[in-house]
């Protein structure tokens, strides 16, 4: 049971559910908004530029009535990146020397490189952990189909793959039980999912996972079936229960979202001497 | 016309090796032919491997005739240009509730069938919540499928296949995996829309008491129709149903061997209501 509620939180307990401007948005700003987001951060030159992209952050998660800590808990799963990227940052990068201890210098190219770095990966995970805290993940594949349909030109079956997607989500918790189901029988048969270092444990999953793989596939091809009977045929010619429409609010979230844009790239490439990476 | 209609209707499953070549055919539904009135509750019953769902399949043209042929509403089911035509007129309901349901919200799931139909979507809306009121789910419309029970996952996937507007709508095996109680939530929901909407119910399964209700049976054996008639005809041939390894539902197993001792009992008696009238 443990076990099994703490899987399906990993997976399902990204949204955050309540009311706010945010959530109301349309999905396809805010993939948008997000997208935006993490390119702009890459093209600052300047502290500026971070403080900028902090501010205009702490103003929508203020919007989304999120509380901080939830955006923090992204964080933890690239702690260690986090750590890796700053050190090598800061001891490897060639410069004029501020502090040495031993063989190690850490320079003040370093020193900046290394806080950017850190700036920018902390933001980018914290971006992206709003869009999935204030959207659910149904409206998000919506949106990606209906925000990707030029990709169609290219032969992109965006369709499917939003589709893919949503299938993916609606059998994540049936699969979850399923195993849990299947691992108490093994285990009520004496198999042994603990104890052991990783290969032996890695091997003691190998009679989870083929009844699991059996099981998927019947369940896919059932679905696939049900599907076809009930007239599913592709994207084509087909229409939506629930159509995505923009509203006064989603064209304003771009004019902001394009001005922040503008504004703090233009700001964040000044030459400011005591600001410069 | 019949509304469903077949002739001399085979359906080989062909095992091949590895080289592809025929190792074995099996012909799980042999020489059937059969006709459904509209709006008729009809069963089809049968052990596993008699070839029940097999046929049922047909109905909605997911499989194609080896031999013979299958109409539905006048459409030969081989025509391939009458495909969605076939599939909006008959709809299906699958023994796993769990792999039939597509959306993540009841309502959605509903709303699936008709935007696969292209249907307008304030349309969809107004189907989606008929639908769900015709199976009494309407006030779970916002839930996820996952926390429902049995009975309910399945009384959404026939909501589903009502949006559709179908004449027909076939349940192959709808309550093998669900409890008593969610069998006899199914059943009641598949009754109603039968009496209330009209639509010919065509009901696949292997217990007996679930056909009590049809207004005809057919009995399958290994690919053929063995029996054929009114759930009273069928029941009152207690020892052919036996031998068919079909069990007989208690009561009407009671007055059949209290006649056989010699109490003046009617043939086919299929509830307890019943029996105490007769013996009363």
């Amino acid at each position: 049971m443990g076990r099994r509620d703490m899987l399906r939180d990993i997976t399902l307990g990204q949204y955050y559910q309540t009311e706010s401007v945010i959530h109301k948005l349309d999905p396809r700003v805010k993939l948008a908004g997000t997208l935006i987001y993490v390119i702009t951060i890459f093209f600052y030159k300047n502290f500026l530029g971070y403080a900028l992209a902090i501010l205009f952050l702490a103003f929508v998660i203020r919007l989304s009535h999120v509380p901080f800590r939830f955006m923090v808990k992204g964080m933890k799963a690239i702690l260690f990146l986090l750590m890796v990227t700053v050190l090598y940052n800061l001891f490897l990068t060639p410069g004029t020397p501020v502090f040495t201890l031993g063989k190690l210098h850490i320079t003040k190219e370093g020193t900046g490189i290394a806080v950017s770095m850190a700036l920018r990966l902390s933001l980018l995970v914290i971006g992206s952990s709003l869009l999935t805290l204030t959207t659910t993940p149904n409206n998000l594949t919506d949106g990606m189909e209906k925000g990707l349909r030029f990709l169609k030109i290219f032969k992109v079956p965006v369709h499917e793959i939003a589709m893919m997607m949503s299938i993916a989500l609606r059998f994540i918790p049936i699969l979850l039980e399923e195993t849990d189901k299947i691992m108490k029988a093994q285990m009520a048969r004496g198999a042994d999912f603990e104890s052991g270092n990783l290969i032996v444990r890695a091997k003691a999953m190998v009679p989870l996972l083929v009844p699991l793989f059996v099981s998927a596939f019947r369940r896919a091809s059932d679905l696939a079936m049900a599907m076809e009977a009930r007239c599913y045929r592709g994207g084509e010619g087909r229409t939506k229960m629930k159509p995505l429409k923009y509203h006064g609010r989603d064209y304003l979230a771009y004019l902001l979202l394009l001005f922040f844009m503008v504004f703090s790239i233009w700001a964040g490439r000044l030459k400011l001497p005591m600001l410069t990476i | 016309m019949s509304i469903i209609q077949t002739k001399d209707l085979v359906f080989d499953y062909i095992r091949r090796d590895e080289e592809g070549n025929v190792e074995s055919i099996v012909s799980a539904v042999d020489h059937v032919s059969l006709q459904v009135k509209e709006g008729s509750f009809i069963a089809i019953l049968g052990h596993n491997g008699s070839g029940k769902s097999t046929l049922a399949k047909h109905i909605n043209a997911i499989l194609s005739p080896t031999e013979g042929t299958v109409w539905v509403d006048g459409m030969d089911t081989r025509d391939d240009d009458k495909l969605w035509d076939i599939r909006q007129c008959a709809g299906m309901v699958f023994q796993n509730p769990d792999n039939q349901i597509i959306g993540q919200v009841v309502e959605e799931d509903v709303g699936f069938g008709p935007e696969n139909m292209g249907v307008p979507t304030k349309e969809i809306w107004e189907r989606v919540e008929e639908s769900l009121k015709a199976v009494g789910m309407y006030e779970y419309r916002k839930h996820s499928p996952n926390k429902l029970s049995g009975g309910q996952k399945q009384r959404v996937s026939i909501a589903g296949v009502l949006a559709m507007h179908p004449k027909i709508i076939v349940l192959d095996e709808p309550t093998a995996m669900l409890d008593p109680m969610g069998r006899k939530e199914v059943i009641r929901a598949a009754r109603a829309l039968n009496q209330v909407e009209g639509i010919t119910v065509i009901l696949i399964t292997h217990y007996m008491e679930e056909l009590v209700h049809a207004d005809q049976v057919f009995v399958m054996d290994q690919g053929r129709v063995v029996m054929e008639g009114t759930p009273r005809e069928i029941f009152s041939q207690v020892e052919k149903l036996q031998s068919l390894r079909l069990t007989v539902p208690q009561v009407t197993l009671l007055a059949h061997e209290l006649k056989k001792r010699g109490l003046p009992l009617p043939d086919g008696i299929l509830t307890v209501e019943e029996f105490l009238a007769a013996i009363g």
